[in-house]
């Protein structure tokens, strides 16, 4: 049973009103690995990730979370099966404090090794704020109280959407380097990242998106530049 | 000293009009839905507390013991079964929504109650008090009301700034797709925040219908002072509630005081003064 995949995406259609943004996806993701998916803006990646996290309506297709199907189940539902969403632009509560924030994150108690203690040791510099309103803190800070916050709900599976979303270099650098210790506790990783270099050194797997139907899957290591650049250009 | 007990009197009677305001405040603040309704909730409120007083021949302010839970549980479900399905992006179904339930609870409790003035009778306390200085004379009734107001102020104070459930309503109210993300459902939180609302709307609508008469008409009239005071005390702040509350208390009381049939008036010329001068209202919401 362990070596089945902790995620099954099985022909996965998705529509915004009439227009279809997902074709037939198909994808695994396996306990405790990280799996980036790339692609041009308007590929369907934050597609695929709401897709997962269950705020797209009635996508077609099948998707299995440890063996359960989850694809008709509303997001409140999903995040209490152990999957967890960094929304793209971070999307903090605005009138909550950086602790209210990981408080409302954690209010599903679902049990695992991520406490308030345990998020503001992965991340020291939001401990130092912890009572500042979210909206006082520069765009990193948002973006690990948003990654906290989403790791407060103890998930198996976290879905990360550009995370270096007009951040300094720096900074996703920074960022980028707590990723393994949360792995490390037993989550599973798929990122969402227009930054390759950043996506290619984090993630064992890379899948490459184009115009919504999956151009190109295959292990970190083994695609070539040559090969990921044609599959985002479709040529 | 006449001014003095007009001005006493009309800070107590601004804790009623702040009760009206806060339930009103709630739910705007949680999902931007106007309650036209509001008024006529508090007169069904003062109803079944007539109906709990008549058949079961218990005291008036015993009957918040029965009919706040119930008025909760209308909330909850009126939210659940109907108001949630008007929320959106467009502000216009939910408030021609609430405005067709306020035109069915006005012609409902008329047909059940007819057009006749009721007032809910508790007896000796109603004209009891407790005298300041001489010539100044505080009613017992209007003092219990006040208290009443400054409780339930500070007790959504609490729930919404020391609680997990009030801080799922922030949440929400900030970002209802995200606080899906965090496990809350929102149609529950939003039934919550309107049962919590029709709770405070319950002590509203007894206080008042002990305090004057009351017939199935008079809601409307308890939303606009409702609306009035949200609006002088600033969208978004409880305590300030409160403030827009008294001050519209003291302006009718001194409107009433100079001609009985100013009364009214003085009320929305304050209001209308504070809009003109200060549209955030006294105590706006500190926007970070």
């Amino acid at each position: 049973m362990t070596d089945l995949p902790l995620l099954q995406i099985r022909a996965l259609d998705a529509y915004y009103g009439d227009f279809q943004a997902l074709f037939g996806v198909s994808l695994d993701v396996r306990a405790g690995e990280v799996l980036a998916v790339i692609g041009a803006n308007g590929a369907g990646k934050s597609t695929l990730l709401k897709s997962i996290a269950g705020l797209m309506r009635r996508p077609r297709g099948t998707i299995l979370f440890d063996h359960a199907p989850i694809g008709d189940l509303p997001a409140d539902q999903v995040v209490a099966r152990g999957i967890a969403l960094v929304p793209e632009g971070r999307r903090l509560f605005s009138s909550l404090s950086v602790e209210e924030n990981l408080l409302v994150g954690g209010q599903l108690g679902r049990p695992g090794p991520w406490t308030l203690a345990q998020v503001y040791e992965l991340f020291p510099a939001i401990a130092e704020r912890r009572h500042a309103p979210s909206t006082a803190l520069s765009g990193g800070e948002q973006q690990m109280v948003a990654i906290g916050r989403a790791l407060m709900s103890n998930p198996r599976l976290l879905l990360c959407d550009e995370l270096s979303l007009g951040l300094a270099p720096i900074i996703v650098r920074g960022i980028y380097a707590r990723l393994p210790r949360i792995v490390a506790e037993g989550t599973a990783l798929v990122i969402v990242e227009q930054d390759l270099v950043q996506a290619m050194n984090s993630a064992q797997r890379v899948v490459c998106l184009q115009e919504g139907h999956i151009a190109l899957e295959g292990a970190a290591g083994e695609l070539t530049r040559e090969r990921i650049m044609a599959a985002y250009l479709g040529a | 000293m006449e001014w003095l007990n007009s001005i006493v009197y009309g800070v107590l009677l601004g804790g009623l009009y702040a009760m009206f305001a806060a339930g009103l405040s709630l739910i705007f603040g949680v999902m931007r839905l106007v309650n036209i309704a509001h008024g006529d909730l508090i007169v069904l409120a003062a109803y079944l507390a007539l109906v709990m007083t008549e058949a079961a021949g218990i005291h008036p302010l015993a009957s918040l013991v029965i009919v706040v839970p119930l008025m909760a549980a209308i909330g909850y479900l009126l939210q659940r079964v109907l108001l949630n399905r008007t929320l959106g992006d467009d502000l216009l179904p939910p408030l021609l929504v609430t405005f067709g339930i306020s035109v069915i609870i006005q012609n409902g409790l008329q047909e059940l109650f007819t057009a006749d003035s009721r007032k809910l009778q508790a007896g000796a306390i109603e004209v009891a008090s407790v005298r300041i200085v001489e010539g100044l004379s505080i009613g017992i009734l209007p003092m219990i009301q006040f208290a009443a107001a400054v409780a339930v102020i500070a007790f959504l104070q609490w729930v919404f700034y020391r609680t997990a459930i009030g801080r799922a309503f922030r949440a929400t109210s900030d970002d209802p797709v995200v606080a899906q993300l965090m496990g809350i459902n929102h149609r529950h939180v939003f039934a919550l925040a309107m049962a919590l609302s029709l709770a405070v709307v319950a002590v509203a609508g007894v206080l008042l219908a002990v305090r004057t008469n009351f017939d199935p008409s008079i809601g409307p009239a308890r939303l606009v002072f409702g609306f009035e005071a949200v609006i002088i005390g600033g969208l978004g702040s409880m305590w300030g509630t409160l403030a827009g509350g008294i001050v519209l208390g003291v302006a009718q009381a001194i409107g009433a005081q100079i001609d009985p049939g100013w009364q009214l008036l003085a009320g929305h010329l304050a209001f209308l003064l504070i809009l003109a001068l200060r549209p955030e209202g006294l105590f706006p919401k500190v926007q970070a």
